[in-house]
């Protein structure tokens, strides 16, 4: 193999799109299979003019099914291989995906969030929540991080790969077309270096030795027979789902301890969030904030023990309500009222944000 | 004497007898590439793709690692495999729905990208699996449960001819042809100069296979027969299209 990418830690101001390329090559990923479609495009761009200095490959398919698929084949064949996609992209890619998920495949996948339904548009949104946690026929057995920065989107592209190995789910990265496109400042690095071990990779067919003579051959499949056949793969695979769910999960949260107003948002609307929570904060206001970063598996616990402490909850999101639906389904049985900021396929700025809790607390008084 | 044909080494005798119906194809296309697989030495370096369909049904058919995929889906998991080990022969096993619907793009993009695999595809006129509806290989007339009537081919369409566009649309190096089970030794030579020329790297290659379908055809062992040597074979002429060694004698 060629020489490391990168050495020591690098400021650097680039595009989210950009730093993901960086990031899925600090990783050690080997191939890349990509579909072009906005806001996603530059990973392909900037890996395809990376990835022939470090030995790395590329193809470009047909379509998303295609990525979907031959980062399947990748992947059995023992390589730490990825794809990006977006929007319509997205829900194509959920076939693929469920075969990964069927099978335990530990693929890697970005999504950089666009407008929907439909094509919709090439900037932003958050509406491919629901897609991206519960896509394709099944269970929803994969893990999804929401970034919400450029330094997160490097930070957990890494941390995408060892997840999917550790734990063999499919990995998803969950982005938007402004993290996507903007410039920001970040700290790119080599993982080794800052103590981070990469999960080795295995193949899961061509392995060495003659099959059926020296080992067992590889057969691999999705179709079972019978109901109970299928449910036994799927109760095993759940309890795995269930066993790792508490050591992955992630969130973040401020100021708890008894709010008027807990304001709960992902991804880079968590960022207005933050900043406003901070200057209510400031202005003598009880607000905090609850920000999951893994939607799958959701921080169930740590959700309900942050609103069981305040007097009600705001949920801000670009979307009509598809974090709602997670929030509520992990808060069933707790009567803390839910107050909303829901804009389906539109950035949310910090000011909307104080504006809607202070009519809020104005309400309440 | 002899008892022919053989079983192939490479068969997985735990899983023998087959679980295809009595008459169908299937049976004949894996012994033949079986016997291709023992003749060139590569079960140890074999990724075998199965699709869904009745092609499904093979995926323990082989002491071969192997991987069953979706509806159309295995030609880009193939091709995923192949690109990420090239060292790796790897051969899409799938049915004419798999092939010339579903996954008609993979098809037509793997073999314009030229890509190093073997598509290996059973032609049986019909979605057998799913109980005998009009596949796109359905010949003109011939009834089915989505054309009980008959094909209509100023409704339905006309067959798909498989071979035929994949010469058409491949490049230089790439090995196309259309065998049948009815000319069994012709058949596995087709599906060993395919896979020779993946080993070789010169390109694509693609073989169909006329197949039988006597649970859906409705047909006895004679009709089946006929269906496939008098009928068949004059909408879909068997022989080489792309040759880069040269023909068959």
């Amino acid at each position: 193999m060629g020489e490391k990418p990168i050495r020591g830690e690098q400021k650097t101001f680039m595009t989210g799109n950009e730093a993901v390329a960086w990031a899925a090559l600090a990783a050690g990923a080997e191939i890349m299979y990509g579909y072009p479609i906005t806001p996603q495009n530059e990973i392909m761009q900037y890996w395809t003019r990376l990835a022939p200095k470090y030995e790395k490959r590329f193809l470009q398919t047909e379509d998303e099914l295609s990525a979907g698929f031959t980062t399947v084949g990748g992947v059995l064949a023992g390589r730490r291989a990825f794809t990006a996609t977006a929007g319509p992209g997205n829900v194509l890619m959920q076939e693929p995906m469920s075969m990964a998920e069927a099978m335990r495949i530990p693929t890697v996948v970005i999504v950089q969030q666009r407008g929907g339904p439909s094509t919709a548009t090439v900037i932003y949104s958050q509406q491919e929540v629901t897609l991206t946690c519960f896509g394709g026929n099944g269970e929803g057995l994969r893990v999804v991080y929401s970034t919400s920065s450029h330094q997160e989107l490097f930070d957990y592209t890494i941390k995408a790969f060892n997840t999917a190995w550790k734990y063999r789910f499919p990995t998803f990265v969950l982005a938007d077309g402004y993290q996507a496109k903007m410039r920001e400042s970040l700290v790119i690095y080599d993982p080794q270096e800052k103590g981070i071990a990469m999960v080795p990779t295995e193949a899961y067919v061509g392995k060495a030795g003659a099959p059926g003579e020296d080992r067992a051959p590889a057969h691999l499949r999705n179709t079972y027979n019978i109901e109970e056949e299928l449910v036994e793969v799927l109760e095993e695979s759940i309890k795995e789902y269930d066993q790792m769910a508490p050591q992955i999960t992630e969130y973040e949260e401020f100021n708890t301890e008894n709010a008027d107003v807990l304001l709960i948002a992902h991804g880079i609307v968590f960022r207005s969030v933050a900043m406003a929570a901070r200057e209510l904060t400031a202005e003598g206001l009880k607000v905090g904030y609850f920000r999951p970063i893994t939607l799958r598996p959701f921080p169930q616990e740590e959700l309900r023990r942050a609103a069981a402490k305040a007097k009600r909850l705001l949920v801000v999101e670009s979307a009509y309500g598809q974090l709602l639906k997670l929030v509520k389904e992990n808060l069933y049985g707790m009567d803390v009222p839910i107050e909303t900021y829901l804009r389906p396929g539109v950035g949310i700025t910090p000011e909307e944000v104080v504006t809607r809790a202070k009519t809020i607390l104005g309400e309440e008084e | 004497m002899e008892v022919m044909p053989k079983i192939p080494k490479s068969w997985n005798l735990e899983t023998k007898p087959h679980k295809f119906c009595p008459g169908c194809g299937h049976g004949m296309v894996l012994k033949a590439l079986g016997q291709a697989i023992d003749e060139l030495g590569i079960q140890d370096r074999m990724v075998f793709g199965c699709d869904i369909g009745c092609s499904l049904l093979s995926w323990d058919f082989f002491n071969v690692d192997t991987v069953q995929t979706h509806h159309g889906r295995t030609t880009p998991v193939m091709v995923g495999v192949k690109r990420a080990n090239p060292e790796l022969i790897v051969v899409a096993y799938m049915g004419d729905g798999g092939g010339y619907a579903i996954g008609s793009q993979h098809l037509v993009n793997a073999a314009t990208r030229d890509d190093k695999i073997t598509v290996l595809l059973v032609n049986n006129t019909n979605y057998a699996m799913t109980g005998g509806q009009m596949a796109p290989t359905t010949m003109p007339g011939q009834k089915t449960e989505t054309t009980p009537y008959g094909r209509d081919v100023s409704e339905a369409g006309y067959p798909m001819m498989g071979p035929e566009m994949v010469a058409a649309i491949s490049h230089e190096g790439a090995y196309v042809a259309r065998g049948s089970v009815a000319k069994f030794r012709r058949l596995k030579a087709y599906i060993k100069k395919a896979l020779e020329n993946q080993m070789a790297g010169r390109g694509f290659s693609f073989v169909e296979a006329l197949s039988t379908c006597p649970t859906n055809w409705r047909t006895n062992a004679q009709q089946t027969w006929a269906f496939l040597e008098d009928q068949m074979t004059k909408q879909y002429p068997p022989g080489e299209l792309k040759t880069p060694t040269g023909k068959e004698a």
